[in-house]
């Protein structure tokens, strides 16, 4: 990526858009379920609201409970300027970018568990332990959806990547494409506490997963969180959004527009999937999530087979 | 035609997976019915007009598989399942999550059995030999791994969907009569498996085979 004006449009995307994408999804759900809904807007407002508080930080807690919101939400920025938005590469492309990319939404997460920990509440404690869990079974859905797309250009570079991925239906490769592409849906659903894996809405300590690591955050932290929570649901769906759309390489106002519509359209695919289906038992997730990453390893597998290079 | 021969083998793997991974026997049942409309499609996407096989010869073959496959044998199974008041495959002797796992790792190795061996004839599509070993594999999975006569029947038709993907590499010159009768043949053992379940969902109040290897008076 070239230039300050493309540099600029990503990081402007990157900030302003995340918000809008639960926004998006609480009407879908409004809408399914015959009612209004929250504003489109309303997480921008939350946000306001919670930055303009003060936080609390109860008596045990350490740096690393103040640390966790702030690491968290800086890999997952770091990791929206490494994924390619509204163009075919992201300002920070370099060789192995799609490793550095999954290794700082690790890290985000791994700081989300330390200072859900770090409250010494046996809740946080258990929903650590579940993120901990589900995470170890995510993460190899996750790198090897992510190796079907980079074996056609032979190179882990998001640019190369993209640039090399086959947009025309009948060649050989679309359907396996097309798994990647269930199974990054998964990753998506899985990574951002949605329904089948975790309902965000719940208040019910037992079933929660994220809410419950986040539950003793207050103010400023809790925006944090919340707006980290919709960066990486953007970031996410951005990989998604590149398989299934035909975001043009050199970017500009039609990849804005491309990526806009991409976008929009996964937020409504998540608010129908989550009106449609019921969080999944705590032992079932496991399965679910594994049945995913069978999925794509027979894809890298046909992929190895079909003697790409 | 080929890309699309092989989107649709790539289909029926999926269908083999999910049917390994799911634990209720009414979706088992109804995904070996989708898997059947998939194979009754599979002639006619390989071989379709112009092939050198004549139409008449695919239009039989497919509908017959459709009427089988899809048609019947989910029926007969279906029906077998509710009067056997059987839902969902309790403990199976492997865990649905590992039998996944398994089921993978037999598909990466059918893949490099179809590298390895030579396969006859001229085969269209890359994933036809390959899909045919791994549906037959995951059929064998099911049937070892699973208490119940359901499930084991399910993976008993697996077994043959491979026998009949392998089999459209030499489409045309196997008679007609000979594939109708093959079709035929897996109906009527179907039809025996369903007599068996009733039996032994009436003897035993359940349809766990387990019952069934040990003695008494």
């Amino acid at each position: 990526m070239n230039g300050i004006l493309p540099v600029a449009a990503h990081v402007a995307l990157l900030v302003l858009l995340p918000p809008l994408l639960p926004g998006v999804i609480g009407k879908t759900k409004a809408l399914v379920a015959g009612r209004r809904g929250p504003p489109l807007l309303q997480t921008y407002r939350d946000i306001g609201k919670l930055l303009r508080k003060g936080a609390v930080y109860g008596r045990p807690t350490t740096w690393v409970f103040r640390a966790g919101p702030l690491v968290a939400l800086a890999a997952t920025f770091v990791a929206g300027l490494i994924v390619p938005l509204a163009a075919g590469s992201g300002p920070l492309d370099f060789a192995g970018d799609v490793v550095a990319f999954a290794a700082l939404l690790g890290l985000g997460r791994f700081f989300t568990m330390a200072a859900a920990l770090d409250t010494a509440s046996s809740f946080e404690g258990m929903g650590a332990s579940r993120e901990a869990a589900f995470g170890a079974f995510v993460e190899p859905g996750l790198f090897l959806a992510l190796t079907i797309v980079c074996i056609p250009a032979g190179s882990a570079t998001f640019a190369r990547a993209w640039a090399a991925l086959p947009w025309t239906v009948w060649s050989p490769t679309w359907p396996v494409v097309l798994i990647a592409a269930v199974v990054l849906g998964v990753v998506l659903l899985a990574e951002n506490s949605r329904i089948p894996v975790d309902d965000p809405a719940t208040h019910l300590e037992l079933t929660m997963i994220h809410e419950v690591m986040v539950l003793d955050h207050s103010g400023p932290d809790l925006a944090f969180i919340t707006y980290g929570a919709a960066l990486k649901l953007l970031v996410v769906a951005a990989l998604l959004v590149h398989l299934v759309v035909p975001v043009p390489a050199e970017g500009g106002w039609a990849g804005v527009l491309w990526f806009l519509a991409g976008t929009a359209a996964v937020a409504v695919v998540i608010g129908v999937v989550e009106s449609t289906n019921a969080r999944l038992r705590l032992q079932r997730v496991p399965g679910f999530l594994i049945g995913a990453a069978a999925l794509a390893a027979v894809g890298v597998a046909v992929l190895v087979a079909q003697g790409q290079p | 035609m080929t890309a699309f021969a092989d989107g649709l083998l790539l289909l029926v793997l999926v269908t083999d997976l999910y049917i390994l991974a799911s634990s209720r026997l009414a979706a088992c049942v109804r995904a070996t019915a989708v898997q059947g409309v998939l194979l009754a499609a599979l002639p006619l996407v390989l071989w379709g007009p112009g092939g050198g096989v004549p139409l008449v010869h695919l239009l039989l073959m497919s509908a017959g598989a459709l009427a089988v496959k899809a048609g019947v044998i989910p029926a007969l199974l279906l029906r077998a399942a509710r009067e056997a008041n059987a839902r969902r495959e309790v403990e199976p002797y492997v865990s649905l999550h590992l039998s996944v796992l398994l089921g993978a790792a037999l598909v990466g190795l059918s893949l490099w059995l179809a590298r390895v061996l030579v396969p006859p004839g001229d085969v269209a599509a890359t994933l036809l030999v390959p899909a045919a070993f791994a549906t037959a594999l995951l059929g064998f999975l099911m049937l070892v791994a699973r208490k119940y006569a359901v499930t084991q029947v399910v993976g008993y038709l697996m077994l043959d969907n491979g026998v009949f993907i392998f089999g459209q590499s030499l489409a045309g010159s196997l008679p007609v009569m000979v594939e109708l009768g093959i079709l035929l043949d897996l109906l009527v053992a179907v039809f025996v498996m369903g007599i068996a379940i009733h039996h032994i969902s009436r003897e035993f109040d359940h349809i766990d085979t387990r019952a069934l290897a040990s003695l008494r008076d």
